[in-house]
């Protein structure tokens, strides 16, 4: 039992590295509380036997060609723990603890840094008139600008007015099919006249009430629910807020299904997961925490 | 024993004399002799030949990539020279500039094609002939996880180039990770470094594609040749002659017998 709970610690630690630092604590206390008893466990055969025998009756009894004690010889039964087993124990451990020490914050450089320190720049795609309403502009912009044009990532904007409560109301479609990543096309004539280029953000209205996956044929409606071919769910969103009239973008999730249209749409919303998972009924399951559930 | 003549003395003073030095320091002679003095049976044929093919594949591979690797850049920062990204400029100065650079990175290029062809040809030819069976299961499995590393070089190598079906193949090879379960989502993250691929990918990739997967590839491989030599080739499932006969030993008739015409043994 004792490395099976050693090793939750190691995973609590991990993880704690990513989530908090009191969730690390106590995986580091785990882990040294486990290693502890999991190592006396292993060295139990070695430590019960430690003999109760001078030395020098070892070197007597070592040495059976001297004559006088020959006679009163008696077989003694050599100790168990010699020197060299505690020299081989002993190498055996401190290699393991520099291995240890070694490894373990390199496997943690491999690993972590994918999961840590993603916050990305704010998406400010400008003034809310660059949106007319009940159509689509195709909206890029570089999620990182530090990173360059790797970064640059793709919406789809609708502008769909006002909800009933009077609140604007957004669509704003991730570019990248939910099947396996590749770029989703508006199936549809760009407005190529009244394309927009500020500040790196590019703005192109299109005419399109579906869109294609050029891939491997995933077609979506105006709504992002899939119509046809291997997609899993619906299309992803993003979320938005309006700050002095400008459209800004939040945080990027998964969308099982949506109903109705525009304003009055209702969207199952879900964690951002992998495209090709599921986020909505039984396969879901085989998803149980995806890494954007616990790094934000 | 007849006297030696006058060559064959001079042979032994100037060839076989300083073997006989290393041999008796390192055991190399004798190493090299057990490694290629080998019986084979009588009647296999260019069949067996597929494995040499793809490790001489794998060779081609390693030299073509270690010369490319001098004039490769795995940067996705965009090159103020040319507006691109400064991995697809490098790799268009390769082809394009450089001298010979169109050669060696055609080369590569076929070369992982040829290297997984001949191994699924190699794998086809063990699995028909049943030279998977005791005692050689371990060569099989080593062999398969090379086959599993000539993969990973496939995948990780068809990156690099940096244009728009090596990044889109890519997404979709990272998500089609992404979709096994529990681990997938994790395992996808981690390939593309974040949750999209951004500018620590390429260099990551190029890391894993001629570092970290070649390195494990070349362990594999030369456990699997030592066990060829260990265990001998089969002979083929028609042969006639008696399988598991033992090889000479090289000892007795001494270390460097038969490595000089006229020196001794066989």
């Amino acid at each position: 039992m004792w490395p099976i709970a050693f090793a939750v610690g190691v995973a609590c630690l991990l993880l704690g590295l990513v989530i908090s630092w009191i969730v690390a604590a106590i995986g580091a206390v785990l882990a040294v509380v486990f290693g502890f008893l999991w190592a006396r466990d292993v060295t139990r055969d070695v430590r019960d036997e430690v003999p109760a025998i001078e030395p020098e009756t070892r070197a007597v009894a070592d040495q059976p060609s001297a004559s006088t004690t020959r006679a009163v010889a008696t077989p003694q039964p050599l100790p168990a723990y010699t020197r060299s087993r505690f020299l081989e124990a002993s190498t055996l451990g401190v290699g393991a603890a520099i291995g240890a020490v070694v490894t373990l914050p390199v496997l943690g450089f491999t690993v972590l840094p994918s999961f840590t320190n993603l916050e990305e720049d704010e998406a400010d795609l400008g003034p809310i008139e660059n949106f007319p309403e009940g159509e689509y502009v195709i909206a890029s912009f570089l999620a990182n600008a530090s990173a360059g044009e790797v970064s640059r990532r793709t919406t789809f904007v609708r502008n769909n007015g006002l909800t009933e409560g009077g609140e604007p109301s957004f669509t704003i479609l991730y570019s990248r099919c939910v099947h396996l990543g590749c770029p989703v096309q508006p199936n549809g004539p760009i407005d190529e006249e009244n394309t927009k280029e500020i500040n790196g953000v590019e703005l192109r209205p299109v005419l399109a009430q579906s869109f294609g996956c050029p891939c491997h044929g995933g077609l979506y409606d105006a709504e992002g629910n899939r119509q046809a071919g291997p997609p899993v769910r619906s299309l992803d969103r993003m979320t938005f807020s309006i700050r002095n009239g400008r459209l800004v973008l939040g945080e990027l999730f998964a969308v099982g299904n949506v109903s109705g249209t525009g304003a009055n749409a209702t969207i199952s919303r879900y964690p951002w997961s992998v495209p090709g998972t599921h986020v909505d009924g039984v396969e879901a399951w085989l998803y149980p925490i995806v890494p954007s559930q616990v790094t934000g | 024993m007849a006297a030696k003549s006058k060559r064959d003395q001079m042979i032994d003073m100037a060839v076989l004399a300083p073997l006989d030095w290393v041999d008796e320091r390192t055991g190399a002679v004798r190493g090299t002799k057990w490694f290629l003095f080998r019986n084979v049976p009588r009647d296999i044929s260019w069949m067996q030949t597929l494995g040499s093919a793809a490790l001489t594949a794998f060779i081609v591979q390693t030299v073509t990539g270690a010369i490319l690797a001098m004039y490769y850049k795995p940067s996705s920062e965009i090159d103020p020279l040319t507006g691109k990204p400064i991995a697809y400029s490098s790799i268009e100065a390769i082809t394009n500039e450089i001298t010979l650079g169109w050669l060696v990175r055609g080369t590569h290029r076929w070369g992982a094609s040829v290297f997984i062809i001949l191994l699924f040809l190699h794998m086809g030819r063990v699995f028909l002939f049943g030279a998977y069976k005791y005692p050689r299961e371990l060569q099989w499995i080593t062999g398969v996880l090379i086959l599993v590393m000539g993969m990973l070089m496939g995948f990780t190598g068809y990156l690099l180039p940096w244009d728009q079906t090596a990044y889109w193949a890519t997404v979709v090879g990272i998500n089609l990770n992404g979709t096994a379960p529990f681990a997938g989502p994790w395992l996808a993250q981690f390939l593309a470094s974040g949750p999209e691929i951004g500018s620590d990918t390429l260099p990551k990739w190029y890391a894993l594609h001629m570092l970290l997967i070649p390195g494990a590839l070349i362990a594999l491989i030369f456990v699997h040749i030592y066990l060829v030599t260990r265990l001998g080739v089969s002979s083929p499932p028609w042969s006639k002659e008696a399988a598991g006969r033992e090889r000479t030993a090289v000892e007795p008739t001494g270390a460097r017998a038969g490595l000089v015409r006229g020196s001794g043994g066989d």
